[in-house]
């Protein structure tokens, strides 16, 4: 059963009204904050605990968990809240629709966020190429401000809370909290050992949490609403609504609020036109944004999409961006090309990761050639092993997990493309046997 | 002091720069976000300000070496940490660009939609030999960027600011056309698509209240 309007949050997704405050309070936001956030603290923190909100930016961490790792009293430090909107992760564009259609969904939680961890000042770090959607958010923080809603005494609160937008400038690795939390003061966006978390030192050394704009934004309505009536949607432990980004070789790709656990095929099909050619046309399907593994037709036929039952089939939710392709795609390709992506975006700061992007970047252009020995796709996935969980941040991981997937599901493809380019050519140029090129 | 961190010896770097009264304007307002003695947080968007100066001044939005050491001295930063945060964030040109700037998406999403198509429409409309060129009447500079977070809409073309979605090699070429006799298009979706919803209208979100 699908979704129903009543029951969604983002209700102006589209932008088919205004965003301007007026028509957002039609909508439902900015009614009744100040009593919500007169409740308190640890009712606000309890009450997204009991609604099984998950992080929406890809890692899916308990939200209410998190809040409650901020200090309950402040040591002299401020405490803040950062939004990380820096949404960079190929497949995902969903924070932009919130950002640039219901940014009130965001503000209001931004506030209410703030009240939970005791922070007075936020920052939203929009990535620099939603320059039009960092005005729209500007301006509608303007009316807020303009209209009491924050500032001092915010929404008769009692509690002063000021919120600020920055603009990152074209770097993926800032969607990392840490790089993020690095950018923001004004450094190159290179990912902190942890720990010390975030939550103990991090912005200006304070304590800090960041969270995805999906996340925040959903809070407002969870607490109107009440936690029960999120975690009502999806299975146990995957609660509530997501939007979802169908995209790739579908008949009507779009962005959609649907509740969790929808199985992928009903996903496609009801919402995005189908699979372009039919459901038979489909190859495989990168279900949660580059970073999580593509899972072949068999699994796209029953797969639920949600954290749990992506995960048991070696993938993952991520930001629910889900890249279809079909029988039509060069698969080896596609995947190289992500390869490219995450060479591009290492930061330089780990060696496994800076040299072993380029390494596996190289080694994927010869496999879409063919033109190497099929003993090769074994080194690359070994080396890959070696990348994986040697680095301080998740680019690496997400940078191999794509290459994993391939040769996981689709190793017989590349093997084919070996056969063939040696049917045509002869066997390829000795290379050195570790050198990718 | 002059620093010479460009290796490219075309490039002709100006012999000064100087905050003009709307970057001032815009200065003052950045720096206000930011806790007393945190200043160093307004480095990425005081490049901004210098880079959308030069685009006022000159036609060309890039950021001159000149521009850094003005941002340094504005935050009190040692210029090398601003050369290192203009060099590693992409949004910088570090040379004079084209009037216009193709940004053509090559990341997966938009490559399955057929940015190729997209690609070889600006080389050849725009007359740009490739990626990283500048058209020879100094119009058109065409880069390939990673993901723009516009995925349902793929793929797409952003020129400056701007995402035109939903492209094809044929309206790349009528977008290119259109801005070389000095029109600007409207952003969005070219097929006439409400934003991200589906082609053919959304099939949710009929019935919410408000306006």
């Amino acid at each position: 059963m699908a979704l129903s309007d009543k029951d969604r949050i983002f209700t102006n997704l589209y932008g088919l009204q205004d965003w301007r405050l007026p028509a957002a309070r039609r909508r439902g936001n900015w009614d009744g904050t100040g009593a919500l956030i007169a409740k308190g603290r640890d009712w606000i923190i309890e009450e997204v605990k009991n609604s099984g909100l998950r992080g929406r930016g890809g890692a899916g961490f308990p939200t209410g968990l998190k809040w409650s790792f901020m200090p309950k009293q402040s040591d002299g430090r401020p405490h803040y809240l950062v939004v990380n909107s820096d949404e960079s992760e190929p497949g995902t564009c969903k924070d932009r629709d919130i950002l640039r259609h219901d940014p009130h969904t965001l503000i209001e939680g931004c506030l209410i966020a703030g009240v939970a961890m005791g922070a007075h000042a936020g920052y939203i770090y929009v990535r620099g190429e939603y320059y039009n959607e960092h005005l729209v958010l500007q301006a509608a923080i303007d009316e807020a401000y303009a209209a009491g809603l924050l500032g001092p005494n915010a929404c008769g609160s009692g509690w002063d809370f000021d919120l600020y937008v920055h603009r990152g400038a074209g770097a993926y690795i800032c969607g990392e909290e840490t790089a993020l939390i690095e950018s923001l003061e004004g450094k190159k966006g290179m990912p902190r050992l942890k720990p010390p978390f975030p939550a103990a030192v991090g912005l200006y050394g304070a304590p800090t949490t960041v969270n995805n704009v999906e996340t925040i934004a959903v809070v407002p309505t969870i607490l109107r609403r009440g936690a029960a009536w999120f975690a009502g949607f999806g299975r146990p432990k995957n609660s509530g609504t997501k939007i979802f980004c169908i995209q790739g070789h579908v008949n009507k790709p779009c962005n959609v609020e649907e509740e969790m656990s929808i199985p992928l095929r009903e996903l496609i099909e009801r919402h995005a036109g189908g699979v372009r050619g039919g459901w038979d046309n489909l190859l495989c399907v990168i279900p949660g944004g580059s970073s999580t593994p593509l899972i072949p037709k068999e699994v796209c036929d029953t797969v639920l999409m949600d954290f749990d039952a992506l995960r048991e089939q070696r993938t993952g939710l991520g930001t629910a961006g889900v890249i279809v392709m079909d029988k039509s795609t060069d698969l080896i390709k596609a995947i190289a090309r992500l390869s490219a992506f995450y060479k591009h975006e290492s930061c330089g700061q780990c060696t496994p990761c800076r040299e072993g992007m380029g390494w596996v970047k190289r080694m994927m252009d010869r496999m879409v050639e063919g033109r190497a020995e099929v003993a090769e796709i074994d080194v690359l996935e070994q080396v890959t092993r070696q990348i994986e969980g040697h680095t301080i941040c998740a680019l690496a991981d997400g940078g191999v997990w794509p290459v994993q997937g391939l040769i996981r599901h689709f190793r017989p493809m590349m093997e084919e493309r070996i056969a063939a380019y040696k049917a045509r050519k002869g066997s390829p140029a000795p290379t050195l046997p570790m050198a990718a090129e | 002091m002059v620093a010479e961190i460009s290796t490219a010896n075309e490039i002709v770097q100006p012999e000064s720069f100087a905050f003009d009264a709307e970057s001032e304007a815009a200065i003052e307002k950045i720096l206000k976000r930011y806790p007393p003695g945190k200043q160093a947080s307004g480095v990425i968007p005081l490049l901004y300000v210098v880079q959308r100066q030069m685009k006022r001044q000159t036609g060309s939005a890039w950021v001159p070496n000149k521009g850094m050491d003005a941002v340094a001295e504005r935050l009190g930063m040692a210029p090398i940490r601003v050369y290192e945060v203009a060099t590693f964030y992409f949004m910088f040109n570090m040379k004079p660009i084209g009037k216009f700037h193709l940004q053509v998406c090559g990341t997966t999403p938009c490559w399955l939609r057929g940015s190729d198509d997209v690609f070889r429409a600006c080389k050849e409309a725009a007359h740009v030999p490739g990626y990283g060129h500048t058209s020879a009447d100094g119009l058109f500079t065409l880069t390939e960027v990673e993901c723009l977070g516009g995925c349902v809409n793929a793929p797409i073309l952003q020129v400056d600011d701007d995402y035109y979605e939903d492209m094809d090699y044929e309206s790349t070429v009528r977008l290119i056309e259109a801005l070389k006799r000095g029109e600007r298009p409207a952003p969005g979706s070219v097929i006439g698509r409400q934003t991200s919803a589906p082609e053919g209208g959304p099939l949710t979100l009929l019935d919410v209240p408000g306006e």
